[in-house]
């Protein structure tokens, strides 16, 4: 026994070590791919915010400067602002409206399936042809929006030539590209739910809105919010909408922190300042994914 | 006032080399220069047969216009042409990019020098091409370079006396009008700034749609139509030292004009119009007068596109209270510094800018030419689809152009912030302190680049 302890007791232990040795050199290429792509680009940036470089200039060390600059930056305040206000409205606003479309897209009737497919074209177009069509649009002479809005003996507007209305027209745009997605989502969701609650909720005497508010929204309320941290993440990154339609103006009025972004690192080639900016971007993005996680987690079926 | 000290005294300076330069080419051109150049080391076109070179343009009717008789330089020369064609925004950013990996890609640049002459000039991106111009064996006798007009050449001449581009195409702003609405309510084309308010005033309809005056009113984009009416005023952008001269007396009047214009008489959302939102209210007879660049009579005058064909005025830029000033952009040609086949790309260059590529431009009407002899054979040529008053228009134009933009590295970042404040003024802001806080936030801009 003494004898052989020692042998059997190390063999399984030995072979173990040796299996996993050779295992990690499977995950290399993998690690390289992430360390290449992801985790230097990200080290390097970090880098670069710390130094006052302009494309064409020698770089100079500046510590924290830039970040310094941008808390000072009123401009920069105001972009935080209107990436917040334009993604609360992108988000909130298809998620309401494509769950509305779930619900009648759930329902029989005729050609349900054709009207499901238009529903959903939207969602092919190609997002910067969609906003030259938009722009068109908007115009507030030639627009066809003001005509229909004279047709119903309404004003012209300016939209997005008016600094007020803006964003909330840049996000009509968002609202008509996007809704058909969270329908998507909410009716993959809404054919999965059982049949039995709605039968016993009907013998009790439910009504069609308890019917909604206390089984489908429930049961359904995992996928709003895949559905949510899907738009959310959309929303945050828009760009081409906004920089092909307005460009960030009137004067920096739809200037949300991707187009300040743009502008620094590729029309102005302030290498540090942009650098800075992404840092604080992602640690936007990190804090809001965190709550975004949270909300799931709270949304899961018990 | 002061700001005439740097500019004038630079334009003489530039004159003076342009005349010494002119003379200097004399020796290569017809007559006895000829036949010594002859005899020393003639010129052939053939010279670089088989060489290929890269050449890196800008998309727009210039970059067509090169692009549609490459085959012809290439018959002629024996030398092959790879070209790309770029939308502005991005041949500028490309073009840092490659200039700064010390490497470029290209032989040959298109460049626009109201943006990147200075940021070019100043970093030494683009040969001399001086030297080149000096040597007979590599210069074309027929190259005629007293011909480039004054205009051009300051915008080819960088401020240490380099040559590094040939000007191609200058762009004198003007007033496009529209003669029907003019006449309709009896009102003469404006010939000072205080009339083209009034004639704004008068022309202006909202009832039918009609507004009295369009420009644009997009940041960035719209920075030009202030420095039309800046230069009038007398005003300027930096003077001699470095400091901005853009919250003086004169930048706040043509501040206020460009508000008055463009809040009071322009069309609702003006303040996210660029050029193409203003041409397209014009083309269809909305507006009475469009300030903007030279290069549009085309489109004007296409019964495809326009509803005005036949009808339109086209205005020099009115006097100013100081001065008769037509704000100007302009573009041009350069070889690479680090390009291996200077040679065949100088030869590409003096083909670009030739006289039948620039009478060519103007047949086209697709750009104001730097040489005075299109418009010489213009004038006596029937093959010219521009109307007559577009081409008198350009010359006289020409004669009073000013840069538009400030000879600056960062031009995008100026155009930028006080973009931002003119787009500001149209939406009720006070021009005086827009134009404050605006010098304020670029001063330090400026005073970085100029350092570095």
């Amino acid at each position: 026994m003494t004898m052989m302890a020692p042998p059997a007791a190390a063999a399984p232990a030995a072979f173990l070590v040796r299996r996993r040795r050779s295992y990690y050199w499977f995950i290399v290429p993998a690690l390289v791919a992430v360390g290449a792509v992801i985790v230097f680009p990200w080290l390097f940036t970090l880098w670069m915010s710390t130094f006052d470089w302009k494309i064409g200039t020698t770089a100079h060390f500046v510590g924290l400067e830039n970040y310094y600059k941008l808390f000072v930056s009123r401009r920069f305040h105001e972009a935080v602002l209107h990436t917040f206000y334009f993604t609360a409205l992108a988000v909130i606003v298809p998620l309401v409206l494509g769950t509305w479309a779930a619900l009648i897209f759930h329902r029989e009737f005729p050609f349900r399936g054709v009207l499901r497919g238009v529903f959903v074209m939207p969602m092919m177009a190609t997002p910067v042809a969609v906003a030259l069509v938009w722009t068109m649009m908007f115009h507030p002479q030639q627009g066809v929006l003001n005509y229909l809005l004279s047709l119903v003996g309404l004003p012209p507007s300016l939209w997005v030539y008016s600094p007020t209305l803006v964003i909330p027209s840049l996000v009509i745009v968002e609202v008509w590209h996007w809704t058909p997605l969270v329908m998507l989502i909410v009716l993959g969701g809404l054919a999965a739910l059982p049949t039995e609650p709605y039968e016993s909720a009907r013998l009790d005497g439910a009504t069609e809105w308890q019917l909604f508010r206390y089984i489908t929204f429930p049961l359904v309320a995992p996928f709003l919010a895949v559905a949510a941290v899907i738009r959310t993440i959309d929303a945050l990154k828009t760009f081409d909408t906004i920089y092909v339609i307005t460009g960030g103006g009137p004067g920096t009025a739809s200037e949300t922190i991707n187009i300040f972004l743009y502008l620094q690192a590729f029309a102005f080639y302030n290498i540090g300042d942009a650098s800075a900016v992404v840092v604080v971007f992602f640690v936007i993005v990190l804090a809001l994914a965190l709550v975004l996680l949270y909300v799931r987690e709270r949304a899961k079926w018990q | 006032m002061n700001r005439d000290d740097g500019n004038t005294r630079e334009a003489q300076r530039r004159r003076l080399l342009q005349a010494g330069l002119g003379a200097a080419a004399l020796g290569a051109l017809p007559g006895v220069g000829q036949l010594a150049a002859r005899a020393q080391a003639p010129f052939d076109w053939k010279k670089f047969k088989g060489e290929k070179i890269e050449v890196f343009l800008v998309k727009s009717p210039r970059g067509d216009l090169l692009t549609k008789y490459h085959k012809e330089f290439e018959d002629m020369t024996g030398i092959t042409v790879g070209s790309e064609m770029v939308p502005e925004q991005q041949q500028r950013q490309k073009a840092v990019i490659e200039f700064n990996s010390g490497n470029t890609s290209f032989d040959v640049i298109a460049l626009s020098y109201h943006v990147q002459k200075r940021q070019f000039g100043k970093n030494k991106w683009m040969v001399d091409v001086r030297p080149l111009l000096a040597d007979k064996s590599l210069t074309d006798p027929g190259l005629d370079f007293a011909d480039f007009s004054a205009g051009g050449m300051a915008w080819a001449t960088q401020p240490d006396g380099r040559v590094d581009s040939l000007p191609f195409n200058i762009d004198p702003w003007v007033i496009y009008y529209n003669k029907e609405l003019f006449d309709a309510k009896n009102v003469a084309y404006p010939k000072s700034f205080a009339e083209v308010v009034d004639a704004a005033a008068k022309l202006n309809d909202p009832g039918k749609g009609v507004s009295g005056f369009v420009a644009r009113g997009l940041k960035n984009a719209n920075v030009p139509v202030w420095s039309s009416f800046l230069l009038g005023y007398g005003g300027g952008f930096v003077d001699s030292k470095g400091k901005l001269l853009t919250d003086t007396a004169e930048a706040i009047e043509a501040a206020k004009m460009y508000q008055t214009l463009l809040a009071k008489y322009g069309p609702q959302g003006v303040a996210g119009f660029n050029w193409n939102e203003a041409q397209s209210l014009f083309l269809q007879g909305k507006a009475a007068m469009w300030l903007d660049g030279i290069g549009f009579a085309q489109p004007l005058e296409d019964p495809t596109k326009s509803r005005i064909v036949g009808k339109v005025g086209y205005g020099v830029m009115p006097a100013g209270p100081k001065a008769q000033v037509s704000a100007m952009f302009g573009d041009g040609e350069g070889i690479s510094a680090s390009s291996k086949k200077q040679g065949p790309a100088w030869f590409y260059l003096q083909w670009a800018s030739n006289k039948t590529n620039q009478f060519r431009m103007l047949q086209a009407a697709s750009g104001a030419p730097v040489r005075n002899s299109a418009y010489i054979a213009a004038q006596s040529s029937a093959d010219i689809k521009a109307p007559k008053q577009w081409i008198e228009c350009m010359l006289t134009s020409a004669r009073i152009a000013q840069p538009g933009l400030p000879l600056i590295v960062p031009v995008t970042e100026f155009r930028d912030v006080f973009g931002i404040a003119l787009t500001n003024m149209i939406n009720g802001a006070d021009p005086a302190s827009e134009m404050k806080k605006a010098t304020a936030e670029f001063q330090p801009v400026l005073d970085k680049s100029e350092k570095a």
